[in-house]
């Protein structure tokens, strides 16, 4: 049975939320890269403390970029992953892969959150923004992983629901009708995801939005010249 | 031909006397800030020592540099295939405690201190955590202590002495040190850009400063690990890199960077010179005992027609070209031969020269008495008190001929100038030297000139550095002038 209230509030949660974090975002970054560009930086902490930073860093990203991986595969290619889906002996691996980036995630998190807490010189360099995201990035993975764990075969019904959802936000027509239908633990994870993205102008979660690609097609060596040099010279 | 114009420079040891006023210049014009409390873009190191951060010059620990593998050249540290692991750790990424946690005192308490029977102390606490802390390093921890068996004795460049020349080096009647003030080299090849993921470290055209677009810095420490030298360093406050800037403010001006002009012993020369572009991968990919020789052979002639022609077409400016003709380190590196670039055989082509020190390996002393000439005019030079391998090792990329010719030429012309102004040595000596070193006597004029008697405007000849080119493509430079303010300048701040 559901009440008009729970319909106005997914409603909310999901028509409304998702463009209030796209605005956020898009708004957000570029008036920061372009007011504030100085401070798009990944803060790296790792020249006042180097070994836990491993034990923290290392897990993390490899295991969140799984996980986001696999996100990625079934918002863009649901029927293929439904395809992989088909035959039980895939479907164990593609979960399984899942779930264990997701554990190499937690790992990672604790690792960072500890040495936050414990290194007096690391405590230092830590502002409110980054325990808040902490915060944030724990729920979203923790509440990521009980999906994994208590609805299982996420990677198909995902596929089969939220990825047309997500499509829909991205038409500008959202349609609802399968989130309305999801277990709360699903609809938090999702909202986490729009929280996450409206935080980005905030944090340093800025630093994705510059991964320094040039490089792998770049020459080793950088050379800048005045106006009219760098014509004479073209591109060093 | 690629004829490109280059500030390089030139630090004469045999003039250094350790006392750290380059380092204090420096730190109070750029470094005395948050997260910079650390860095020395100058500091000076006694040898034998370990240096800063400790045994910088060990790259199987730090992987700084360049090697040549397959025939290519690649960084030790880093590369498109590793950047993608790296970035998130950076396994040779030196920490703080490699160099040594900045720590002011608690001056206050002196003050504040509530009366009792003992005397108030103002307690060292760290500038990163402000908590109290117990100093165990700093940026010059062993200075003078050229015989300590804990600093000394680590010096990456003993290896490959023998035990016995070891012996000769700490025995405590002959100990010797002497001083190594160090900068950015500002390299033909720089490592530290061809590291950065980012792009933001980067060459001055006009005048190969190498710089650092903290604008473009996202804090990959990839450029603090691979320059060989440490002299990238990461401010730990606004997670950027930061660098020397062989204070292009003051050049653009036509000062000496301030570390040179507080020089105390006038060690600092400072001047242009041309080179080859075209050839530099050629040169760097050299055999150790070849780079030297390869890197000379990359300094031009600026007085020769050809050179002359295609520095113009390529745009170097007359004025640069006749500031390289008068420039006091083509003289030290290409003509006289006696300045020698540091760890050449890092490959990334250091553009800040030496002049080996000769004080320390002179002067033997025997039966008490200070013995400089004998028979074997260079007698000291081979049985010195610095073992040749040892300064082999820092300037001669291991080979012993090219120190051992600068050395032997510095003590020609000191005999040279001893017989012309004490006269206790013959002329006829001092000619049967100066021969033997491979110098005339015009050369050994100029080259004491050059040494002690040089005023500001030999020590320094800096080019006019055109800023107004910088501009012209887009604007009438006289209107630009006319039309910019101040600008606006966000402060370094850290994150958001
Ligand atoms: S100021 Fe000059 S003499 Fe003094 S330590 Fe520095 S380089 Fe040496």
């Amino acid at each position: 049975m559901m009440t008009i209230g729970d319909n106005l509030l997914d409603l909310f949660l999901f028509a409304v939320t998702p463009y209030i974090a796209l605005t956020v975002f898009f708004l957000g970054t570029i008036i920061r890269y372009r007011k504030y560009g100085f401070s798009y930086s990944s803060l790296s902490s790792q020249f006042l403390e180097n070994r836990h930073h491993f034990w923290g860093l290392i897990p993390f990203h490899y295991g969140i970029l799984t996980v986001f991986l696999g996100h990625l595969i079934g918002f863009l290619v649901p029927r293929d992953l439904l395809w992989w889906n088909s035959h039980p002996l895939r479907l164990y691996i593609f979960e399984v892969s899942g779930l264990v980036a997701a554990m190499l995630t937690i790992v990672g998190l604790v690792s960072m959150i500890m040495r936050r807490l414990t290194d007096p010189k690391i405590r230092v360099v830590t502002s409110t923004a980054d325990w808040i995201l902490l915060g944030i990035l724990t729920l979203e993975i923790v509440s990521g992983t009980f999906v994994a764990i208590f609805h299982s075969w996420g990677s198909s019904w995902f596929a089969s629901t939220a990825s047309p959802y997500l499509r829909s936000i991205f038409t500008l027509s959202p349609d609802i009708t399968f989130m309305v239908a999801m277990p709360w633990l699903v609809k938090f994870h999702i909202v986490g995801a729009f929280v996450i993205l409206a935080a980005f102008p905030f944090t340093r979660l800025v630093h994705i939005l510059v991964v320094p690609n040039q490089y792998l097609w770049r020459k080793p060596q950088v050379v800048r010249w005045y106006g009219k040099k760098a014509f004479l010279h073209k591109a060093v | 031909m690629n004829v490109r114009s280059q500030i390089s420079m030139v630090f004469h040891l045999d003039k250094c006397i350790g006392c750290h006023t380059c380092s204090i210049a420096c730190k109070n014009i750029w470094t005395d800030r948050k997260g910079a409390e650390y860095m020395w873009w100058n500091n000076v190191e006694t040898k034998p020592g370990t240096g800063y951060p400790t045994r910088w010059e060990d790259q199987d620990q730090y992987h700084g540099g360049w090697e040549v593998h397959k025939g290519k050249l690649r960084l030790r540290s880093t590369g498109k295939g590793k950047i993608v692991t790296n970035i998130f750790h950076n396994p040779f990424m030196p920490t703080m405690d490699d160099y040594y946690e900045p720590w002011t005192y608690k001056y206050e308490d002196l003050f504040n201190a509530p009366e009792g029977t003992d005397q108030p102390t103002a307690r060292p606490v760290s500038m990163v955590t402000g908590e109290h802390m117990d100093v165990e390093a700093g940026p010059n921890w062993d200075d003078d202590l050229g015989g300590s068996p804990v600093y000394a004795a680590n010096d990456k460049n003993l290896d490959g002495l023998s035990e016995e020349q070891r012996q000769q080096l700490f025995a405590v009647e002959r100990l010797v040190f002497f001083y190594f003030p160090r900068i950015c080299n500002h390299c033909l090849n720089p490592s530290c850009v061809a590291a950065c993921p980012s792009g933001a470290l980067y060459k001055r055209g006009e005048d190969g400063i190498v710089l650092l677009d903290q604008k473009r810095c996202r804090a990959w420490r990839s450029c603090v690990a691979a320059c060989p030298y440490k002299k990238t360093f990461f401010n730990w406050s606004t997670g950027k890199s930061e660098k020397c800037i062989l204070c292009y403010p003051r050049l653009e001006t036509g000062q000496a960077p301030a570390c040179f002009h507080s020089c105390v012993g006038r060690i600092r020369y400072l001047g242009v010179v041309l080179y080859d572009a075209d050839r530099l991968e050629e040169v760097a990919k050299l055999p150790d005992d070849k780079l030297i020789e390869g890197q000379r052979s990359l300094i031009l002639d600026p007085n020769d027609p050809e050179v002359i022609e295609a520095a113009r077409a390529n745009g170097v400016h007359d004025s640069v070209i006749e500031s390289a003709q008068r420039s006091p380190v083509y003289k030290f590196v290409k003509v006289w031969k006696i300045a020698l670039p540091p760890h050449i055989e890092y490959r990334t082509l250091p553009m800040l020269f030496y002049v080996p020190p000769m004080s320390p390996v002179m002067a033997n002393r025997q039966d008490g008495t200070v013995e400089s000439v004998s028979d074997n005019f260079f007698h000291d030079i081979e049985q010195a008190r610095v073992p040749m391998k040892f300064l082999a090792n820092l300037f001669g990329a291991g080979g012993e001929g090219k120190v051992v010719y600068a050395l032997k030429k510095q003590k020609a012309v000191r005999t040279y100038r001893r017989a012309l102004t004490v006269g206790d040595i013959s002329m006829e000596t001092a000619e049967k030297m100066l021969a033997e070193a491979d110098c005339t006597k015009e050369e050994a004029d100029a080259i004491y000139h050059l040494t002690s008697l040089c005023t500001f405007d030999d020590r320094f000849v800096i080019p006019p550095m055109h800023r107004e080119e910088a501009i012209e493509m887009m604007r009438e430079p006289s209107e630009h002038k006319t039309a910019v303010g101040f600008g606006f300048i966000e402060p370094p701040k850290r994150g958001f």
